[in-house]
């Protein structure tokens, strides 16, 4: 813990983290229109008094949707993380653990899967699937639970020949104690360091796919929508599609230098 | 060596027909059909015309043989015909996009290694100074921001703020600057750390010391002696690159209108082409595949000690 907080990199981005999610909880309470009222008489306004960040084209407050956009991120992040580690850390487990034929054939499923390349996927998934934010979950944690099982099997393969599981075994320990008890908590960094790492990645995620239209039903803000729709105005209204972009870019960064200082705390070989 | 190649080659047939073997499923697995009307809340057309759409595109027959005939007619390079785009067949269509996307894509790819090598290089001899400061931002920055973001910069940046290039368009190579540096800057930046990292390791062995010693100048020692070996893990990053490269093109072709392959991609799949999803997805599995094959074959005559 100290040090992560001697990494000056890493502090400002958790200042940021925190920020992000507390927009996103008390978004209700700060954002100064609701993101779906319109005013036909302001459209593609600029920045000005009243509307901080101007309006879209269908004359909602920027800042409005901004800030609804950030409870979307923040959901995608810590969602989806949540589905990829309910899927991946006991697959990964059991098939280190158990090894012989239960190992090989779930290895050669994470090897098929592995090489599909990632966002392909997903993108496929979610045309079929359909837009929504419970859809999102499912695709990126039916595509991203992979590379967290490797990583939990390489664990677990490594720490279940050391002595304290064999004593513990030899005390009648049960396969539930023994992987849940000895093994796991021991196994547990890099699967920290990958969900740190996997968050960020879940949001350009959403954000890549409400980019191209497949990610979240409109009139639900979203930052990738937002820079998608933005974008083919970008000529004559520059604010539509920058204010969203930098949004995503602070996101991005902050959860980047978050992620290598929690790495380089935790463990500094892995550098 | 040849045996491994050769093993190689033969598990890529398996591979293209696992993919689109899961793509069929995929696709068909989920509600929605290319025969329903295309604008929501159109009116459906009657059974009877979709009872001979079906049949004229073979979609009545079961699940397994239509597999079979895809893969059979696939096989000779026969995709079949657009749904969405009717008067076209696939192949026409991929024919006229794919080397769109492929230019872009190769000159990105060029610029990511000579850039990130550059970076890289730079910030491994100049530790902690400020060419490394200069060259780990970019880095981040290029790693970290999604290629769509940083387009819209360079948008606002050079073509309005400082008008040097067109906002999009493919016609002259003017028009390629900008996708192309969109394009680059994700895998330059994980060149120019995964280089810095691997220079800086070799920076201290003891034949650079002894290079050093036997008083060679900086220049030779850097680039004879060090960036030599430190250039061997670098290659095995070209394979993750060109999935980079390749998903990244399907954004950056939308921003700036390049008329390429990746536009196709999302708009097959929301239009329910079926033809044309089968065709892109194998196109950009088939091509990574053979590039990831390429990339583990020249990593071996890069490097004497692996055996394979």
């Amino acid at each position: 813990m100290r040090r992560l907080l001697r990494n000056r990199l890493a502090v400002a981005g958790g200042c940021v983290i925190v920020l992000l999610c507390l927009i996103a909880i008390f978004a209700d309470f700060l954002a100064p229109l609701p993101y779906t009222k319109t005013n036909f008489a302001r459209l593609n306004e600029t920045p000005s008094r009243t509307y901080l960040l101007g309006t879209d084209q269908l004359g909602r407050d920027l800042l409005s949707r901004m800030i609804y956009g950030a409870r979307v991120s923040m959901l995608v992040g810590l969602g989806a993380q949540v589905v990829i580690v309910l899927l991946g850390v006991p697959i990964g487990a059991v098939s280190g653990y158990l090894g012989g034929r239960t190992d090989l054939i779930l290895t050669r499923f994470v090897d098929v899967m592995y090489a599909f390349p990632r966002l392909l996927f997903v993108i496929l998934v979610m045309s079929m699937l359909g837009a929504g934010l419970t859809n999102i979950f499912i695709a990126i944690g039916l595509t991203g639970w992979v590379g967290i099982a490797r990583q939990t099997r390489a664990q677990v393969l490594a720490i279940k020949e050391k002595e304290y599981v064999d004593g513990a075994r030899a005390l009648g320990a049960g396969f539930g104690r023994l992987l849940g008890r000895h093994i796991m908590p021991n196994a547990l960094t890099p699967i920290v360091v990958a969900v740190t790492f996997g968050i960020p990645e879940a949001i350009f995620t959403e954000a890549a796919l409400s980019f191209i239209g497949v990610g979240i039903n409109p009139p639900t803000p979203s930052w990738g929508q937002m820079v998608g729709e933005g974008q083919q105005y970008i000529r004559s209204y520059w604010h539509l599609c920058v204010f969203p972009s930098i949004a995503i870019a602070v996101t991005m960064l902050s959860f980047t230098f978050f992620g290598d200082g929690v790495r380089d705390a935790l463990d500094p070989k892995l550098k | 060596m040849l045996h491994y190649a050769l093993s190689r080659v033969l598990w890529l047939p398996p591979t293209l027909l696992a993919m689109a073997l899961v793509t069929f499923l995929v696709m068909h697995a989920t509600p929605g059909s290319p025969l329903d009307p295309v604008a929501e809340g159109a009116n459906p057309l009657s059974p009877e015309a979709q009872r001979n759409l079906a049949k004229y595109y073979g979609l009545d027959r079961p699940l397994h043989e239509q597999f079979a005939i895809f893969v059979s007619k696939a096989v000779r390079g026969d995709f079949g015909n657009s749904f969405v785009y009717k008067t076209r067949t696939v192949r026409e269509i991929l024919a006229e996009t794919f080397p769109v996307s492929l230019l872009l894509g190769s000159m990105a790819l060029a610029l990511a290694v000579v850039g990130g090598l550059m970076l890289g290089i730079l910030a491994a001899v100049y530790q902690n100074k400020g060419w490394d400061y200069l060259s780990v931002s970019l880095a981040t920055v290029g790693v970290a921001v999604p290629n769509f973001v940083l387009a819209v910069f360079l948008i606002i940046l050079f073509s309005f703020v400082v008008p040097l290039f067109p906002t999009g368009g493919w016609e002259s190579p003017r028009n390629w600057v900008l996708p192309t540096v969109a394009l680059a800057l994700a895998p330059m930046g994980i060149i120019a750390r995964f280089t810095r990292a691997s220079m800086l390791e070799v920076i201290r062995a003891d034949y650079t010391l002894t290079a050093r010693a036997k008083g060679l100048g900086e220049v030779p020692v850097v680039f004879k002696h060090v960036l030599k070996n430190a250039f061997i893990p670098v290659v095995t990053l070209l394979g993750p690159m060109f999935a980079a490269v390749g998903t990244g093109s399907f954004f950056v072709e939308s921003i700036f209108r390049v008329p390429g392959m990746g536009r196709f991609f999302v708009l097959s799949m929301t239009g329910r082409d079926y033809p044309m999803i089968m065709a892109v997805v194998l196109t950009y599995g088939a091509f990574l595949a053979v590039m990831n094959l390429a990339v583990d074959l020249i990593y071996g005559v890069l490097d004497p000690r692996i055996r394979f």
